[in-house]
């Protein structure tokens, strides 16, 4: 044990400045603590330094609480204290301290450079530690700085590791350190490219480029084989990283318009305050979400599913509402309806400017919405990754509620010929509010997703209005499928011309394409056939 | 692809009407001097500009309890642009001839200033502009309160360069004049540093964009070089949180490809969880985090007038106190509120920033500034890592690019002009 501590304090000090030796030997650490309170940035970095450098364990908790921001001054006592989750705790003792009623916490900062000097100095003291998720973050700092005086201290981890993941990494770390190490041999730093390759992951091409970059010319040659061959993996994971891509920005279509599709496509009503009830969606999931935080908030990483029926119910009723209340007098005037649901949409923005404030607000993401996963070569995102399921899940209930429930059947009945449903004895007004609110239900929904992925302000709306008429436009009025195929299309589509024509220039070709298509196919995609397409 | 826009602009059409009117009645006093201001308090630019409103009608309020100026109390004229900027030089022209206003305090985006700008031209009135801008500009009746590009984004690259040791260089800005004029400055900065063509990766977004995954991406591969990458940030207003959110979610760290941000301020990031941001950077002139004592009172006296402890400050806050203090001392000098008065008694006038600093009116109708850099906390405030020395005095027309290099704007006798030409010594033709 105590051999491993005198490691331990070696490497850590090999990892700073040679000239940390001196000051290094006498350990005060409670003093240097203490001075951290009214240290600034400089002093703060040499008090890291000499914190690292006494190599002792002691210190971890407060280098770690530093980095996360979690460290504060009391300015009342000039107690340093760690800010844990539930409790304020001594950094050395880690024991639970009551600061008292005056207490006046106030956070020691910390800015990126000293972020970096903390990692580095934690990976070294962490190593062997027994959390996973620990001894994963050491190693990536081993990775980030590579040195070969940790290549011993590499090989014991390595030795002793059980986890898959972590030891993958591991021997990556030994692998670039060797490859870096400009003393190692040359068959050495060879032998060390393919674990490079096989452990960074995406990081091994910036490695090796800038292992290249002062190779010596034995060297150079493996080097760039290797780099080829890891470019043109990527240039095949970056064509499929494309598509999913495409299929991310298809599904927020999909979900922006499957209401509309309901609205307009089946009902026939243009509906400018579409993207409103999306806005409102939004704004129920922060209501939501407010509530939950105030009142349970131990539920507050389920708020967004507590939301989806809320939403649903709020922006259904208010669908229902402008259905009794506006649009059931504007049927078959097409540029009236327009022309008040318009109308209806700007005071319905102006209504949330007014409550809520122009600024945005702020939806908080589940932990299980938020990071990334490596899925091989793909760099998935959780939240569109929900959001693409999600979608899905909401078109094929909406299907099944079309096609499989009796007031589905009503709904065709009376968008194919009303005046024959009506005389079957279907409540054809009662239909019409149910299909009204069901369209503008499914808005609200796409409002609770589209708080993961976009701004929460009463513009939410007018961004997507745009784009659901072109999708639902394009994939066919009066089909679903079309639309599902429609979004799917367009999301591709312009996720495979913004690499090549930017951002700005993508649009325009994708709008541009679908003039072209409309007017080769008036009706789009998927056209509806038969007589009820003639009235 | 900006329907919103000709949505705002049918918008404003069709309600200019009502919302034309004055909010604030006018009392129809002699008494009193009016001042104008000329910001959005609805359609996509009401997130920015309504504290700005604010902001000015609490900045009169303490100026009326401190007496008012020359022995009268001051009147605010409160517009509705509505962000439309053809909107904004009728109501311009509203505030000076029908409402008989002496100053305007007003506008955010560029193009809104350079649709008012013929107005104030014309008329010979004043307007105080309180953002950042790209420069290339000088016009007599304009003072340009907030920074200017070697304000702003010059200090920042060099502090990426000389402190991070940035050599790749992603310039990424929403597609329109200010962050077009700033890339285009920066580019030919960075090249004279001697940056390769290579390092430089330019990208323009729409208004409003909200899918980056794959800008993001695209940042992730240019800065997998072996070279050290930093992403220079000219995206404007909504966009933003969808891109920091997109940046955090694919694991862009800061300690890895830092993002310094010219329009994210105090006030954007309010709405917005910014764990994922910690460590990422902004540049400005003031931060709301600045530890001195005229800081502390503004904000304690801000937050007594809003009514909220929860409303922060911004850097174009302090942009309008300053440019309303200017004013203030100015028609004090001259004894009237006449434009032409006021425009030869402002240059040289100073008076206290936020930041324990003094802000002169330059000849050029620019101030002197500190620059700061900040990191973004997760607590939405910023941490200041960085600022300059001395006061930075704003320069009109950018050193950088070769077609203004020789061009300076001087608004004393006897230059007189806003793009003097060094050069051949003469003024440019008509001042813009």
């Amino acid at each position: 044990m105590l051999t491993h501590f005198l490691r331990l304090a070696l490497l850590t000090l090999s990892l700073l400045l040679p000239a940390q030796f001196a000051q290094a030997q006498p350990t005060d650490i409670p003093a240097r603590i203490a001075a951290m309170g009214e240290a600034n940035l400089r002093e703060l970095t040499s008090i890291v330094t000499d914190l690292a450098a006494t190599g002792d364990p002691a210190v971890v908790p407060v280098l770690t609480a530093l980095g996360g921001g979690n460290l504060y001054l009391d300015e009342t006592s000039g107690r340093i204290v760690i800010q844990g989750r539930s409790a304020i705790t001594d950094p050395l003792t880690g024991e639970e301290v009551d600061l008292g009623a005056g207490a006046d916490l106030s956070r020691i900062r910390v800015n990126n450079s000293l972020r970096r000097d903390i990692a580095s100095a934690l990976a070294g003291m962490t190593l062997m530690s027994d959390n996973p998720a620990t001894r994963f973050s050491a190693a990536q700092g081993f990775l980030a700085k590579p040195d070969p005086i940790n290549i011993p201290l590499l090989d014991e981890a390595i030795a002793a590791e059980t986890d898959s993941n972590v030891l993958r990494l591991m021997q990556a770390a030994r692998a670039v350190t060797i490859l870096s190490d400009s003393e190692a041999g040359i068959e050495d730093r060879r032998a060390a490219v393919p674990g490079v390759v096989a452990g960074a992951g995406r990081n091994a091409i910036t490695i090796l480029t800038g292992a290249l970059a002062n190779a010596p010319d034995e060297l150079r040659p493996t080097i760039e084989a290797a780099l080829a061959g890891l470019e043109q993996s990527r240039a095949v994971w970056s064509a499929l990283q494309n598509v999913w891509f495409g299929v991310s920005l298809g599904s927020v279509l999909l979900l922006a318009a499957i209401g509309l599709a309901i609205t307009f496509g089946v009902m026939g009503v243009i509906n400018m305050a579409h993207g409103e009830m999306v806005m409102l969606g939004a704004y129920t999931t922060f209501l939501v979400q407010l509530v939950i935080r105030q009142s349970f908030p131990g539920l507050l990483d389920y708020s967004l599913l507590i939301a989806l029926p809320v939403a649903f119910l709020v922006t259904g009723a208010i669908g229902v509402g402008i259905e009794r209340g506006i649009i059931r007098w504007l049927y078959g005037r097409p540029l009236e309806t327009l022309l008040a649901t318009w109308g209806l949409s700007l005071i319905l923005q102006q209504t949330v400017r007014s409550i809520f404030g122009p600024t945005n607000q702020m939806v908080i993401a589940p932990t299980w919405m938020s990071g990334s996963t490596d899925f091989f070569g793909l760099a998935i995102t959780y939240n569109r990754f929900w959001i693409v399921i999600f979608a899905l899940i909401v078109f094929f209930m909406l299907l099944l509620i079309l096609n499989r429930t009796p007031l589905g059947l009503q709904m065709r009945a009376v968008t194919q010929n009303r005046r024959m449903a009506s005389s079957m004895g279907i409540r054809t007004p009662f239909v019409d509010a149910m299909t009204f609110g069901l369209g503008s239900g499914i808005a609200g929904l796409a409002g609770v997703a589209l708080t993961q992925i976009d701004n929460i302000s009463p513009n939410l709306g007018q961004n997507y209005i745009i784009d659901s008429f072109m999708v639902v436009v394009f994939g066919g009025v009066g089909n679903l499928w079309g639309t599902f195929v429609g979004a799917l299309t367009l999301g591709i589509a312009n996720k495979f011309l913004e690499p090549y024509a930017g951002a700005v220039l993508g649009k325009i070709l994708i709008l541009v394409l679908i003039i072209l298509f409309i007017q080769r196919r008036p009706r789009g995609l998927f056209a509806l056939k038969g007589r009820a397409v003639e009235q | 692809m900006n329907f919103s826009r000709t949505k705002s602009a049918l918008l404003a059409a069709a309600l200019a009407g009502g919302i034309a009117l004055p909010i604030v009645p006018v009392l129809a006093q002699d008494d009193t001097i009016k001042v104008g201001i000329l910001h959005s308090l609805s359609g996509t630019m009401a997130i920015s500009e309504t504290t700005l409103k604010d902001t000015m009608l609490f900045l009169i309020e303490q100026q009326n309890a401190k007496g008012g100026v020359l022995g009268k109390q001051l009147e605010p004229v409160v517009v509705d642009i509505a962000s439309d900027w053809p909107l904004a030089a009728e109501l311009a022209r509203q505030l000076i001839e029908v409402d008989g206003v002496d100053a305007v305090f007003g506008c955010w985006t560029s193009v809104c200033r350079k649709s008012v700008l013929p107005v104030f031209e014309e008329l010979n009135s004043l307007l105080f502009y309180p953002v950042q801008y790209e420069g290339e500009e000088s016009q007599r009746n304009v003072f340009y309160t907030g920074a200017s590009p070697n304000q702003q984004a010059i200090p920042a690259v060099d502090y990426l360069m000389n402190e991070e040791g940035v050599e790749r260089w992603v310039l990424a800005g929403t597609d329109y004049v200010y962050p077009q004029t700033t890339n285009k400055i920066l580019e030919q900065y960075l090249l004279d540093k001697g940056v390769a063509s290579d390092d430089i990766m330019i990208n323009y977004t729409p208004f409003g964009h909200s899918d980056w995954q794959t800008i993001v991406s695209d940042i992730k591969t240019f800065g997998s070089a072996g070279k050290k990458t930093a992403v220079v940030s000219t995206i404007n207003g909504d966009a933003n949180v969808p891109f920091y959110r997109e940046l955090g979610n694919q694991g862009v760290m800061a300690e890895d490809i830092p993002v310094v941000a010219f329009s994210v301020g105090e006030e954007e990031l309010s709405g917005f969880d910014t764990t994922p941001l910690v460590g990422h950077l902004a540049a400005w002139n003031y931060f709301m985090s600045v530890d001195t004592p005229e800081n502390e009172a503004f904000i304690a006296d801000w937050q007594s007038f809003i009514g909220s402890e929860d409303r922060v400050t911004n850097d174009p806050m302090e942009a309008h106190m300053i440019g309303f203090n200017l004013w203030v001392k100015a028609v004090e000098a001259a004894g009237s509120t006449d434009a032409d008065a006021v425009i030869d008694s402002i240059v040289g006038l100073e008076t206290p920033n936020l930041t324990g600093g003094t802000a002169t009116m330059l000849p050029n109708h620019h101030i002197t500034k500190p620059v700061l850099i900040g990191e973004i906390q997760d607590d939405g405030q910023f941490f200041v890592v960085w600022e300059t020395e001395d006061l930075v005095p704003g320069d009109a027309w950018s050193d950088f690019l070769p077609e203004s290099a020789m061009l300076e704007a001087d608004w004393t006798a006897p230059i007189n002009c806003g793009n003097y030409n060094t050069e051949t010594q003469t003024c440019g033709g008509t001042a813009q």
